[in-house]
């Protein structure tokens, strides 16, 4: 059965009395239940208008939970967003983008999910919504784990929010499958630098997902790269010791000594391609 | 509160449709089971093939992700409709259907609907846009360059192809069956189901190997409303056995106490529909006990390993050998010598057509409608599992959604003939992608050590090999690979000295079988590798040394066969002259400027492959016959996989018959009507079913002279009422009704057989295992990022000795396609036995990995094939994974010992080397 709730509101009412699974893009459930039933009821929130697009309050990017990837690869954004625009651009293939939401990306909780490592980079905020009223928690603390996450079963996540201090913010993201297109992801990493006018590096911002349960933010890099020239020898600041905190796994895709060196290489032409466009 | 269960307003190709139905179900099965719209296919339900794209509100969607409440105030386009809905729709028909972008044509309609959405958002749109606009649609049989064309040419950008007059020999007509395939009318497995038929569904080991014991069945029907019955070994009323090479068949329809495999099935549930397509399989009544197993050829034969076939000591399915001359002595071996190990992966052959069809009784017969390559082989073992004569089973084979040597098995035949047989209603059976991945057959893992000798001057003088191959839990084509390997090991060269020796080796793992090259390809990339190794030790261009060793018709093969005319292999090489001397140059000239990651590489393999079975006898028998409103029938029984048997084989019994294509029509390979064209696959089909089209063509043609004594040379014309010939001037005329029909209907019928020469191989593996080789050379271009072990083939060109050119286009097809799979086994497929059974773990090619084709077709016509011609099917994709690993090794200096060579593995061989 599939309830189309008008509201928001009416969306919490099905999801509180009934033991309902919430759908927006689908791509995820679907290919869940491939061999199984599916589950008896659902409540979809994709129509909602609330929760759809990419809306800017006074210093705020809000962006609503059932935005579509393709909303968000043609909205109009900051540099310092390109990350997430060309993530958007490698989730699945334009099918996939054309249903898929952020929303459904953040819940679903893949270590490979594409989403993540620029939301991330972004210091995201995402915003619950249930009966008890509405909470933001910053995405970090909502991703628990692999398929874990802080959204309690009657929550729907309403939005993303991303606060807009990065003016002149460069960011990019890359991502490394053993096809192109249609894959999941072996490693990506969002990297987001910004540079000051006498090209220094003034603070940065890196993550890296698909090498641990939860994609993380390189913490001591991100540290070290302050206040050094933004030029192509950038990369040479990348340590192995960044990446100590990554626990990649061996598993279809790659073994988990490879993703960390192609890791650590990514984030090196991360940085280095974003301190070239600054001189470019 | 808006509950949509029950009432759904569709807008579907601008019309309205209300229907009484569960809002969450998959928009994709509401497209086809409710509304008939069976044009959109469905490869995977996980949104992995695009296969079921449609337009919703103009953008592209996968509709088995959509729940089809969610689209209930949309505007729906599906391939049905793309021509009127679309503005580009029309164009994109037309150009599919002209340039040869549908093969088999299951992903036809995802692909046609993808580039209708851009075509109507970007008019002309780059390279690059087609490639990410059609990034989400799989394709296994094209290789995506006619796709890229076709896209091209409906978007004014390019011309298509010219077509020929009259459709014969030679001329790049589109395929008979295109227009079809392109407008989503061609039935396949799953698309023609009777609206009263009952669903069955395989009960499967969860285990490797496993004990098994059922509860109470009564039970669990009585609380599922719905189920009708199930199914277990007991109820098998003939055989419960099976097997393509009925000396071997040991696989039974339903395990009876102990499972060899995982997805291997016990029992099969039948009731309606939506029952067994929701039925939570967790309470059926059976009880299990995981036993030992073996994955891998090493525990198989390990001395604790447990038998699985009583009867095969060791684990062994068969042996295979060749031998000539001597390997073992110094003087034999020459001086110089090149040895290595190499390992091959399973590889899927992840068609996207997942099995499916329907049987139905028929009084003491039985019907069956499903995709196959092998509607007789499948008729005799679908009559020895009922217990009834062959002639009582009647196999109707739909549309085949791509095959690959995996369609020859049996599928869900056996199980859809016991339901329908016992119950006496139409049983239909869809496998889902899982299911498909899990159980049918794969491409053998092989494990091949091999020595290559050489003299000074870089020519062969000996090859000592072996190579095993796991054959999973049942024999299917194991024997068929185990034997054609050792004919092949040679490769396409002259070897004094020789002795190639194999096993095939069973394990708990899913049967392998046929797929595309029985093991020749797992053999090339070894031999091929060892080849630039040696020439690299010689300083001699591997182009070259291959060219010194190439083998002429005055040789003898390993077999001691000698092939006489028409062997092409050195102007296949020659043809790659030019291109590999300038590539090669370019290659290293980049690479002593690279500052960068990447490096660049040029490799070459060559490639023979014996069309047709191997020593055994493989006839085809072609009956064409003149109908009474003076149309020729062609029984047309070489099944069409996607490479195109209908067109090529009436295009040679149109020219046989001297009678314009626009003349004829097919009829199908239908066991009740269509005489034996044996099986599609060994590259047999053009060469072994064409050279009787060929026979039967000529023999109709001067059963037609012999009307009018006219001389051989006369030209038929033909229409509705009568047949006119002419003959030097000379205009003679019958009239249709002055001709009685005969036994088939027909006013005049010619049925003509073809077996190819060929003869027994004797205890060393000597003798004439087939009667015509196809030969051929890729060369591969590569660029290597060496600080992630990522490759991206840049291009590829593929020069093949066809013997004639039937049809150019289709040629082309099947070598770009071929090429494609050959790019797979090389970078990216491998299947892990009970692991990642989908479309998202198994990556094969996307159009994004599409490297340029370019094709050199070389025609020297052999006096054995029909108008000369040879098979292609397999040869076109033997060399590519051996020039691609040739290539990187140019560019690294890595040698590729086991395929697929992913980016960790890859990677980790670049780092051993520095």
């Amino acid at each position: 059965m599939l309830h189309r709730p008008q509201s928001t509101a009416e969306a919490l009412t099905l999801l509180a009395t009934d033991s309902a699974t919430i759908i927006a893009g689908g791509t995820d459930i679907f290919p869940a239940h491939v061999d199984r039933p599916p589950p008896k009821r659902l409540v979809d929130i994709s129509r909602l208008r609330d929760l759809r697009g990419v809306r800017r309050e006074a210093n705020t990017f809000r962006i609503g939970a059932a935005t579509t990837w393709t909303d968000i690869a043609r909205a109009d954004l900051p540099p310092s967003f390109d990350m997430l625009r060309e993530a958007a651009r490698e989730i699945g293939a334009v099918q996939i983008q054309n249903r898929a939401t952020i929303g459904g990306n953040l819940c679903n909780a893949s270590p490979a999910a594409d989403g993540v490592p620029p939301l991330l980079a972004l210091d995201a905020t995402v915003e619950l919504a249930s009966p008890r009223g509405v909470r933001t928690m910053p995405l970090d603390a909502f991703l628990l784990g692999n398929r874990h996450t802080a959204r309690a079963p009657d929550e729907i996540m309403t939005a993303v929010l991303i606060e807009d201090d990065h003016n002149h913010g460069r960011s990019t993201f890359l991502k490394l499958g053993a096809r192109r297109h249609l894959v999941i992801s072996i490693v990506m990493v969002a990297a987001l630098i910004e540079i000051s006018g006498d090209g220094m590096v003034e603070r940065a911002r890196i993550a890296v997902g698909s090498a641990s349960a939860v994609a993380r933010r390189l913490h001591d890099l991100e540290v070290r790269l302050a206040g050094r020239a933004a030029n192509p020898s950038i990369g040479d600041v990348v340590s192995p010791d960044d990446f100590a905190e990554l626990s990649p796994i061996d598993d279809l895709r790659a073994t988990g000594a490879y993703r960390r060196e192609a890791a650590i290489e990514l984030v090196r032409r991360a940085l280095v391609q974003l301190a070239d466009e600054r001189h470019g | 509160m808006d509950d949509t269960t029950h009432r759904i307003n569709l807008r579907i190709n601008g019309e309205r449709q209300a229907l009484k139905i569960d809002g969450a179900e998959r928009l994709s099965s509401v497209l086809r089971n409710e509304l008939g719209l069976t044009g959109t296919k469905i490869g995977c339900e996980a949104g992995d093939c695009g296969a079921c794209t449609v337009l919703i509100d103009g953008e592209p969607v996968c509709s088995c992700l959509i729940a089809v409440g969610q689209a209930d105030d949309a505007e729906i386009v599906t391939i049905e409709g793309v021509a009127n809905a679309t503005g580009s729709g029309a164009a994109l028909l037309d150009a599919f259907h002209a340039a040869g972008a549908a093969q088999c044509g299951a992903c036809t309609p995802g692909m046609i609907m993808s580039a209708a959405a851009l075509l109507d958002a970007n008019p002309s749109p780059s390279d690059a846009d087609i490639d990410r606009a059609l990034g989400g649609v799989l394709c296994r049989c094209t290789g995506y360059t006619k796709i890229f064309d076709a896209v091209h040419m409906a978007a004014g950008n390019r011309a298509g192809s010219a077509v020929g007059e009259r459709g014969f020999v030679g001329e790049r007509i589109a395929r008979l069956d295109g227009r079809a395939k392109v407008e989503g009318r061609e039935l396949f497995g799953a698309d023609s189901i009777p609206e009263d038929a009952l669903f069955l569904h395989a009960i499967r080991s969860p285990h490797h190997r496993a004990r098994f014991s059922f509860g109470d069945f009564e039970t669990f029907i009585t609380a599922h409303p719905g189920l009708v019955r199930v199914l277990t070994a007991k109820d098998i009323p003939g055989r419960n056995l099976h097997g393509v090479i009925p000396p071997f068949a040991d696989q039974p329809v339903f395990a009876v106490t102990e499972t060899r495999f995982k997805g291997e099935a016990i029992a099969a549930i039948v009731g309606d529909r939506a029952t067994i397509e929701n039925i939570d399989l967790s309470e059926f009544p059976v009880e299990w006990q995981a036993l030992p197993h073996a994955l891998t050829m090493e525990e198989a034969v390990s001395a604790n390993a447990p038998l699985i076939h009583d009867a095969r000591a060791g684990n062994i399915l068969v042996h295979g050998r060749v031998e000539k001359g001597d390997v073992t002595t110094p003087d034999a071996r020459g001086s110089v010598i090149i040895e290595g190990e190499f390992e091959t992966g399973f590889v899927e052959h992840a068609y996207i057509e997942p099995e499916a069809g329907y049987a139905r009784r028929t009084g003491d017969r039985i019907e069956i409608v499903a995709c196959t390559q092998s509607p007789y082989m499948d008729r005799d073992d679908v009559a020895a599992i009922l217990g009834i004569a062959n002639e009582d089973v009647r196999i109707v084979p739909t549309a085949v959604g791509g095959g690959f040597g995996s369609k020859l098995d049996l599928s869900v035949q056996p199980y859809i003939a016991v339901a329908a047989w016992l119950m006496n209603q139409p049983v239909a059976m869809i496998y889902s992608r899982p299911e498909s991945i899990a159980t049918t057959t794969k491409r053998h893992p092989s494990r091949i050590a091999s020595r290559i000798c050489a003299n000074e001057d870089g020519r062969l003088t000996s090859i000592d090999f072996t190579a095993d191959f796991n054959t999973g839990a049942y024999a299917s084509w194991g024997p068929t690979v185990a034997n054609r390997v050792p004919v092949h090991a040679s490769g396409p060269y002259f070897v004094p000295n020789y002795r190639a020796r194999t096993r095939a080796i069973h394990t708990n793992c899913a049967p392998s079988g046929a797929f595309r090259g029985f093991g020749v390809p797992q053999m090339a990339v070894a031999q091929e590798q060892l080849l630039d190794q040696l020439a690299a030790r010689l300083g001699i261009d591997p182009l070259e040394l291959r060219l010194r060793n190439a083998l002429d018709g005055d040789m003898p093969t390993a077999t001691g066969q000698l092939l006489g005319e028409g062997i092409a292999f050195r102007q296949c090489l020659e043809a790659l002259r030019a291109p590999w001397a300038l590539a090669r140059r370019h290659a290293e000239a980049f690479n002593t400027q690279a500052t960068g990651a990447l490096r660049r590489g040029v490799g070459v393999a060559g490639m023979w492959y014996g069309c047709g079975n191997t020593s055994l006898p493989n006839p085809s028998t072609i009956r064409i016959g003149l109908k009474p409103d003076g149309r020729i029938a062609l029984h047309q029984g070489a099944v069409d996989i996607g490479q195109g048997s209908n067109t090529v084989i009436t295009q040679i019994a149109a020219s046989a018959l001297g009678v314009g294509l626009e003349r004829f029509d097919l009829v199908s390979g239908d066991t009740d009507l269509t005489p034996d064209c044996g099986k599609t696959s060994a590259s047999r089909q053009t060469f072994v079913t064409g050279r009787a089209a060929e026979a039967a063509g000529r023999s109709l043609r001067a059963k037609i002279m012999r009307l009018a004594n006219v001389s051989d040379g006369s030209e038929i014309r033909l229409d509705e009422a009568r047949i006119e010939l002419l003959d030097k001037g000379q205009r003679h005329e019958i009239a249709l009704s002055s001709l009685a029909p005969d036994a088939f209907g027909y006013l005049l019928t010619a049925e003509e057989s073809f077996d190819p020469p060929t003869t027994p191989l004797d205890d060393n593996g000597q003798g004439s295992p087939y009667a015509i080789y196809g030969f051929g050379a890729h060369m591969a271009e590569v660029d290597v990022d060496i600080r992630l072990g990522t490759v991206k083939v840049r291009k590829i060109i593929a020069a093949h000795d066809v013997g004639r050119a039937i049809n150019p286009t289709l040629l082309e097809g099947q070598i770009e396609g071929g090429v494609m799979q050959g790019l797979g086994l090389a970078l990216m497929e491998e299947f892990h036995p009970g692991r990642g059974e989908n479309l998202h773990d198994y990556l094969i090619p996307t159009i994004g990995d599409a490297p340029a084709i370019e094709t050199i077709l070389i025609e020297t016509p052999n006096a054995i094939g029909p108008f000369g011609a040879k098979g292609i099917g397999e040869q076109a994709l033997i060399p590519t994974a051996p020039a691609i690993f040739n290539a990187i090794r140019h560019a690294t200096g890595v040698v590729v010992r086991r395929a697929p060579a992913t980016p960790d593995r890859l990677l980790a061989a670049i780092k051993a080397l520095a």
